[in-house]
């Protein structure tokens, strides 16, 4: 497919629909700013949306399928949409985009990195005097903390 | 697209190649699939909330894991998923002894996981530079989100060998228990040099199963009293792997296919 002026609209405006779509479990944040939409391939009426999971027995997949497929085809002119779970390349939570870290944060989820996994900051105060309370947490992709400094307390994305 | 060589790509595989190929992968996803459900029964029962929190949610991963498995052979034999998981009889299940046991006491739930996820991550390294392609791509996601597991059981065994008095009885009973469905879990069946001349896998099990026993007796060094612990192992051939099972494992089945042996086109 050759990448004409036009085309390149197309992709921004259907990057727009599915920045629209939420992750179910994290209201705040959009599939895009969660670094899931690997890519877009459009044929005429057709799109092919590559999505990577976060974790491979992530609940939400199947919902955010499906709202993939209700926006795109509420938002657009098209006649089919496929979505695709993909394992190549994999998700890491590194790629969470800087707006959705900061709107992570707004919701009291830290972001924290793989070596500093006993090292982190209050998304509510960022006092750095926070410990981890549990590895595991309300969904497979989080872990639950204790800031001592203003005695919330709050989740992380588990870095993976 | 290009393919390494020795790459095996799925549509053009030997009968032979897919035959042994579904017989390792129904191993790992019976395996993952079994130890997910044993995981999920402590829900509401576990020693604390924190618990409860952390087995459900390592029960989702496994699951998550065996499901991905299940899906690997419905490309590969056009069987559904589904039907893999919930409708073959228990003789027709590959998953090894240790994981279809009762949970038992706490100590023993600690141990047993801890020992299986252990071979899990020999397993899983083995695979991540696998031929088959698909595979390969899965062990690395599986390998980022078991690390949590494993410090998870890491922490609570270390936490558990230091104790005195019961908790002490408690683990080296557990430790004794386990022991006996070692070999049985580290048991590929024969399959295993072909796993290897295909690249399927990339280590050979032999050296696998040196790896796992000498992490072992460094465990087993945190719970003797000073003497060398006599490690015993079971000499009996495998089991899990050719189907032979326990009543334990014909119970959990009852237990999971309760709903789709009430109401086959149930949906959730």
């Amino acid at each position: 497919m050759t990448q004409t002026h036009s085309g390149k609209q197309k992709q921004e405006r259907f990057y727009q629909i599915l920045d629209e779509v939420k992750d179910p479990e994290i209201p705040v944040i959009s599939i895009v700013e969660m670094g899931m939409v690997h890519q877009i391939t459009i044929d005429e009426r057709t799109i092919w949306v590559q999505v990577m999971p976060t974790f491979l027995g992530c609940p939400a997949l199947e919902i955010i399928r499906n709202s993939i497929q209700e926006r795109l085809l509420q938002e657009s002119d098209l006649d089919e949409v496929f979505v695709e779970f993909i394992r190549n390349p994999l998700w890491s939570s590194e790629r969470i985009t800087p707006i959705g870290r900061e709107k992570l944060a707004g919701f009291g989820l830290a972001t924290p990195s793989m070596d500093r996994l006993d090292q982190v900051e209050c998304p509510y105060c960022q006092s750095s005097g926070t410990s981890l309370v549990n590895l595991f947490g309300s969904t497979a992709c989080r872990s639950i903390y204790y800031c001592r400094s203003c005695k919330e307390p709050f989740e992380a994305m588990k870095p993976i | 697209m290009s393919h390494e060589t020795n790459s095996l790509v799925p549509d053009q595989l030997t009968e032979q190649q897919r035959l042994i190929l579904v017989d390792w992968l129904i191993q790992l996803a019976d395996d993952e699939f079994i130890i997910g459900h044993r995981d999920s029964e402590w829900l509401g029962l576990c020693p604390t909330v924190e618990e409860d929190v952390a087995f459900s949610s390592i029960a989702q991963d496994e699951v998550g894991h065996a499901a991905f498995y299940y899906e690997l052979i419905q490309e590969l034999e056009g069987v559904s998923a589904d039907y893999l998981a919930f409708h073959r009889p228990a003789h027709e299940r590959k998953n090894s002894l240790l994981v279809e046991r009762e949970n038992g006491d706490w100590a023993y739930t600690i141990v047993r996981h801890y020992l299986y996820d252990l071979w899990d991550q020999i397993r899983l390294d083995a695979m991540v530079e696998s031929s088959y392609v698909p595979l390969a791509h899965g062990a690395k996601k599986m390998k980022r989100e078991e690390y949590y597991h494993l410090i998870h059981f890491q922490h609570w065994f270390t936490r558990l060998a230091k104790c005195e008095g019961e908790a002490r009885e408690r683990m080296k009973h557990a430790m004794e228990l386990v022991e006996q469905d070692l070999d049985d879990l580290l048991d590929i069946g024969v399959i295993e040099s072909d796993l290897i001349s295909w690249g399927i896998l990339t280590k050979p099990p032999v050296e696998m199963r040196s790896e796992f026993y000498s992490q072992y007796k460094e465990l087993c060094k945190d719970l003797s009293d000073g003497s060398e612990r006599r490690i015993i192992f079971s000499k009996q051939v495998s089991k899990g792997r050719m189907g032979q099972h326990s009543p334990a494992l014909a119970s959990v089945l009852e237990n999971m296919t309760e709903v789709i042996r009430f109401d086959p086109n149930a949906q959730w």
